[in-house]
């Protein structure tokens, strides 16, 4: 069972329901897609057991054999490329690794070139798995880091999937594989709104999914009137709790220190796991 | 030598294009002739790298020296390895660039920004 736990902003909870899912599970994986600030290893303090490189293919251009016919740089969507008298100019962080420019180079002056551009560590948390991708500093796309994660997902197993936030190309590919999506939301006007773009993802994606409100107050919550009104099922209600706030803080997993909060993650992967069969 | 400055329009009585990568247009002054003529910027248009297939285009055309207000990073790395010179573009009218440049009162472009990159710089 595949489980993605997505949001359209930052800061609603996802790390938070996640992680606790993971942890409620007798034997999962968590995997972080969050890559450019993953934060789920924070709580559950992994013992790293393998870290790779992620690279990508971009161009290495070798001068004396180019005849300055300029098909790369013609050929190029992107622009990444332009060629002086004297030397070609490679822009990797506008290269999209189409390999196109390799294909056309009549001279073969072209060849493959691995760029590295991020990590994915692999460790263990007791009886969680976890996978954490990580971005380096200044790259532009965290996609073919997601790719990789995706590639080590194993069959079996319970698998949470803690999505970057919003509702962009990196998040459609970290619920690509997922059987079943969880949207995090706030008790917000802003929050409802954001809310609204991921429904509108997942629909677009065909994914069953339910939303969990996070941060509930008593009074108004236009995350639940927008659950209503689009007849969208409310999985699990996670209060404003200055215990479960001061929790996290100390980067503890509350389903592994309270028992209120083991029984509420329990409920709410039971239901999903029904919602899945 | 080939001097040129993006605009919007074809006349050099107009303020210097804003923006680089982006603009329309290149108007390309020949300081030995007085001549001068349009070029379209086929990147103005581009999805990505405007900026590099922008000067890309200047490279191939043989400018010798570009006045604008604002260059990004990866266009300016090409403008600079094709030892075309930047210049800080003025107020004023675009033939009232080209006599500042002339008389060697235009300084040359200082500040390099990093690049606006689908993130509103198109039109400013």
């Amino acid at each position: 069972m595949r489980i993605a736990v997505l949001s359209g902003k930052g800061g609603t909870g996802k790390t938070l329901v996640s992680v606790n899912l993971a942890c409620a599970a007798e034997k999962a994986v968590y995997v972080d897609c969050d890559v450019e600030e993953p934060n789920g290893h924070l709580f559950l303090k992994p013992e790293i057991t393998e870290k790779q490189s992620v690279t990508v293919t971009v161009p290495e251009m070798d001068m004396s054999k180019c005849t300055g016919c300029r098909k790369c740089v013609d050929f190029c969507k992107y622009n990444a490329l332009a060629l002086l008298k004297d030397k070609l100019m490679i822009f990797y962080e506008v290269c999209h690794s189409c390999g196109g420019c390799i294909l056309f180079c009549p001279a073969k002056a072209l060849s493959k070139k691995q760029r590295e551009i991020g990590t994915i560590e692999a460790g263990l948390s007791d009886s969680v798995t976890v996978l954490t991708g990580c971005l380096n500093t200044g790259e532009v796309s965290g996609v073919p880091i997601i790719k990789g994660l995706m590639e080590k997902l194993p069959e079996q197993d319970t698998i949470v999937i803690d999505c970057p936030p919003g509702s962009a190309c990196i998040v459609m590919e970290s619920i690509r594989e997922a059987d079943y999506c969880v949207l995090v939301a706030e008790p917000t006007l802003f929050g409802s709104h954001n809310l609204a773009m991921v429904y509108d993802l997942v629909k677009l994606f065909n994914k069953p999914f339910g939303v969990v409100l996070n941060k509930c107050l008593p009074g108004d919550n236009p995350s639940e009137k927008f659950c209503k009104e689009n007849k969208i099922a409310i999985l699990a209600e996670i209060p404003y709790d200055e215990k479960l706030g001061t929790l996290n803080s100390k980067g503890l997993v509350a389903v592994r220190v309270s028992e209120q909060y083991r029984e509420m993650f329990c409920k709410l992967l039971s239901k999903v796991a029904k919602e899945v069969l | 030598m080939k001097l040129i400055v993006p605009v919007e329009s074809k006349s050099l009585d107009i303020p210097v294009c804003p923006s680089f990568g982006r603009t329309p247009l290149y108007m390309s002054f020949d300081t030995e002739t007085g001549n001068h003529e349009f070029l379209d910027n086929s990147a103005a248009t581009s999805q990505g790298g405007a900026g590099i297939k922008a000067a890309q285009m200047l490279v191939d055309h043989g400018a010798k020296a570009v006045i604008t207000y604002r260059c990004g990073d990866n266009a300016a790395q090409v403008l600079n390895a094709a030892k075309i010179e930047m210049y800080k573009a003025q107020d004023g009218s675009v033939s009232g660039n080209i006599e500042k440049f002339k008389s060697g009162k235009l300084s040359l472009l200082s500040e390099i920004h990093p690049g606006f990159h689908n993130h509103g710089g198109a039109k400013e």
